[in-house]
């Protein structure tokens, strides 16, 4: 108990008794105690004279925050339906033998333990996993054995890593063994650019005509949904509030993109430079760079790109070198929730609180960060923006479709032989893209991650834009080989696990639903069960509080229309019921404990 | 200030600036169902029942703010299906069992049930294993038959403004955890006003129990919404 008073005390001062950054002092508190145990809760509450039920709510809330020990080494192995497909199967089994325990356990000498966690936005390097905050790729049953060796031996976790990734991968504040996978360069985002020159040209003009620039350039939010920004910058500029404030949405955590992690490796000037940019045109002078937990192995690396760029002149007093435009950035870090790519619940998490979505209105661009005006963009926008200042809005709006300009990052995994990053211009066919990464005998390509759309074969000719196929990047492609049903089904395990649990038809239809799909996967389907399973869907759909719950039937509703046939060679024919009940099953615990075998009989 | 004119399937309807759809509504005669959303309470959004369509797209009633030319449908065959179904989740997710709780007949949820006509959840029960907190000396908490709708998380709150319940955990695993402590504050007043609040049989004050017999309870009589339609 002591040393729980003392741990928080220290954390809590480290944080100046600032509730805003609990998941800043619970971070710390857990990386000296292992866990936050409810007496932990306790302090921490009473040190920030809030209610242990609140503080409890937080802890709860993030995967990375745990009540129970989770090791001195704690693994974090991916288990999205991509690591899947890339053997995750294998890599666990190969864990719980040479560790001893199965996941979701610690040893008993409290030395390893084993989790599961939602996609680590390393797809193009599958099967990944996070071990006390450093990411190990490409893993096969010998790189376990000795990582396992090593964790027994008691070695540093860095340590353990030895070949280093491409890029700023290698460089000294990062050094990880993350690869790039950078396939194919474009004209915005991976073109040549002067550091600098984007802002000093936004600051020399008045804020309304740069933010008219960009509206001009027809850019839209590249997290996936596509509101226009300069509309975005427009009507933040124009709300009321004592300060304005800019945020980076860097918690991409759509199973199957990774896009965000290549840019803040190798572009995070030019992202910090947008950042500034949107900070100029809004009247903000604080930004804040939100940064998804599983890339703190980048946060030290940002943090030196950020005091660098100060001492260039781009960030701090005097920005861009306007006299009177201050604007500086710091870094927040996530802790393990898919909703916070949301961005009102990015920013009820950014405050220090549960990352659940808010009420709208009133929007973040009128009251966001401390209730205060806050644009939140995502991290290809801000770098998207810095080339639109730079080289004007007809320069972007003459590349891509009549709804999409520019270029868009598309990250791309599953079966095909070339998985990576690819800068495309907008309008690109599914088919185009199949032929470009590789892809062989593809049934099934994930456009926009689960949330978006399972298209087969017969949608290949559809193209890649906000009119026809949007999406924010992630693009699985899935081969037929694969169980489809089975990915289905891993997507929907996941939107069950990262709903915040707030509104009903998602916290309890997304269970109802992922059972339906189970149950016609088990063979226990009739055109009943089908015909309801979509039924459902659209209920949770129709009346979900945010996108989350608004998207996350999206993996079945589509299958269901794009690959039917495969729902129904699984059903039994000319039958309007079929029973789920399994007696034997059911009566197995009770027969156990009288010791006897179940007799069914004839049932 | 001049009134605002929106319509409600059809019907013209006059709001005050400020008003939410659910407020405007009960105003002009229109029951908008709820069932999370308590007067003198922050609406929340969480149960989805008041679910209408306005310009097309669907939305909380209880969380949007009226406007000028709003075309709102409320009463239509998919928005009734779509608040039944959410009824009927609700009886899933929990242990319901109205005969022996003592708020049947007040509770909210069971009348929306026979409102909507629900006969038997077209959903497979989960019987979940849920947790009763009878610990502190006026108040107990059985939270089988608590819908996460936080009414309690947003109204009862302790003498110097510290939160007593709040949401943890998340997805399926949400549920209303609770300050213990300060749990053991709540007087006899503040557990038959927590209670009042509940609209389900989650939240009991101790000692007491079916002081009014069933049969002649508030929606014994008349069913959810009679007293906005009239």
């Amino acid at each position: 108990m002591g040393n729980i008073v003392d741990v928080v005390k220290k954390s809590v001062a480290k944080y100046n008794s600032d509730a805003t950054q609990l998941l800043d002092i619970i971070r710390d508190v857990q990386a000296e105690l292992g866990c936050v145990t409810d007496d932990t809760i306790a302090q921490i509450a009473n040190a920030l004279n809030l209610s242990t039920v609140e503080v409890e709510g937080v802890v709860s809330f993030y995967h990375f925050f745990s009540k129970k020990p989770v090791g001195k080494y704690s693994v974090y192995l991916n288990n999205s339906a991509v690591a899947v497909m890339m053997g995750r199967g294998a890599i666990a089994k190969a864990f719980e033998t040479e560790v001893g325990c199965s996941f979701g356990n610690t040893t008993s000498d409290g030395n390893i333990g084993l989790f599961d966690t939602s996609c680590i936005g390393m797809n193009d390097q599958e099967p990944a996993a996070i071990i006390n905050d450093v990411v190990f790729t490409n893993l096969t049953a010998d790189t376990v054995k000795s990582i396992v060796a090593d964790m027994k031996a008691g070695k540093e976790v860095k340590a353990m890593v030895s070949d280093l990734g491409d890029g700023k991968n290698q460089s000294e504040l990062v050094k990880t063994m993350v690869k790039n996978n950078i396939q194919q360069k474009g004209e915005v985002l991976f073109a040549d650019y002067e550091i600098g020159s984007a802002l000093k040209k936004a600051a020399s003009m008045d804020a309304s005509a740069l933010i008219s620039e960009v509206k001009e350039s027809n850019l839209r939010g590249r997290g996936g949904a596509g509101f226009p920004t300069g509309m975005k910058w427009g009507f933040c500029k124009d709300a009321e509030g004592e300060k304005h404030y800019v945020v980076c949405n860097a918690d991409e955590g759509e199973p199957g993109t990774f896009k965000d992690r290549v840019i803040l490796t190798e572009l995070p000037e030019m992202l910090f430079e947008g950042m500034a940019i949107g900070g100029y045109a809004v009247g903000a002078e604080e930004g804040i760079l939100y940064l998804r937990a599983e890339y703190l192995y980048l946060k030290e690396y940002l943090e030196k790109v950020i005091e660098d760029l100060k001492t260039k002149g781009v960030l701090g007093a005097n920005a861009g070198g306007k006299s009177g435009f201050n604007f500086d950035i710091k870094i927040k870090m996530g802790a393990g929730a898919y909703v916070c790519g949301e961005e009102s619940a990015l920013i009820e998490s950014a405050e220090g609180k549960r990352g659940e979505p808010r009420n709208r209105p009133p929007f973040p661009v009128q009251k966001g960060y401390m209730n205060q005006p806050t644009t939140v963009n995502n991290v290809e926008t801000y770098c998207s923006a810095t080339q639109v200042v730079l080289k004007g809005a007809s320069w972007y709006a003459g590349m891509g479709t009549d709804q999409s300009k520019g270029t868009k990052l598309l990250s791309v995994s599953g079966d095909c032989t070339k998985p990576g990053i690819y800068e495309i211009v907008w309008g690109m066919s599914i088919k185009e893209m199949l032929d470009m990464v590789g892809a062989k005998d593809t049934m099934a390509v994930v456009v926009g991650g689960p949330s978006g759309n399972i298209i087969s074969e017969a949608e290949f000719g559809r193209k890649i834009c906000f009119s026809d196929l949007a999406t924010g990047g992630s693009m699985i492609v899935i081969d037929k080989s694969r169980d489809l049903l089975k990915i289905v089904h891993n997507f929907m395990d996941f939107f069950v696990e990262e709903s915040c649990g707030w509104c009903v038809p998602c916290r309890a239809g997304n269970v109802l639903v992922t059972n339906k799909l189970e149950k016609i996967m088990n063979g226990n389907g009739s055109e009943t069960d089908l015909n309801e399973l979509d039924e459902w869907c659209s209920i949770v759909k129709g009346s979900s509080r945010c996108g989350l719950g608004q998207t996350s039937p999206n993996p079945i509703q589509t299958t269901i229309k794009n690959f039917r046939p495969v729902y129904e060679a699984l059903l039994q024919k000319g039958v309007d019921f079929v029973s789920e009940f399994d007696m034997e099953a059911s009566v197995q615990e009770s027969c156990k404990v009288v010791g006897r075998t179940p007799n069914l009989g004839d049932h | 200030m001049s009134d605002i004119k929106f319509s409600i399937d059809n019907k013209e309807c006059t709001a005050k600036k400020g008003q939410t759809l659910t407020q405007a509504a009960k105003d002009n005669g229109v029951y908008i169902p709820t069932l999370c959303d308590f007067e003198g309470l922050k609406p929340a959004g969480t149960c989805r029942i008041c679910t209408v369509s306005v310009n097309g797209r669907n939305m909380a009633g209880c969380t949007t703010p009226v406007e000028e030319g709003m075309k709102v449908e409320n009463s239509t065959p998919v928005l009734d299906g779509m608040r039944k179904a959410i009824v009927e989740i609700l009886f899933v997710e929990g242990n319901h069992f109205c005969p022996s709780c003592e708020k049947s007949g007040n509770c909210e949820l069971q009348a929306l049930g026979y409102r909507y006509q629900m006969m038997v959840p077209r959903f497979p029960f989960s019987f979940p294993i849920r947790n009763i907190e009878a610990a502190a000396p006026n108040v107990m908490i059985d939270t089988n038959r608590c819908i996460q709708c936080l009414r309690c998380v947003r109204g009862v709150k302790t003498s110097d403004d510290k939160a007593i319940f709040g949401l943890v955990d998340r997805g399926d695993k949400a549920n209303i955890g609770i300050d213990t402590a300060a749990a053991a504050t709540i007087t006899g007043d503040q557990a038959q006003k927590a209670m009042d609040l509940c609209p389900v049989g989650a939240i009991l004050k101790k000692e007491v129990g079916f002081i009014v017999p069933i049969g002649e309870r508030k929606y014994d009589k008349k069913p959810i919404g009679s007293e906005i339609e009239g």
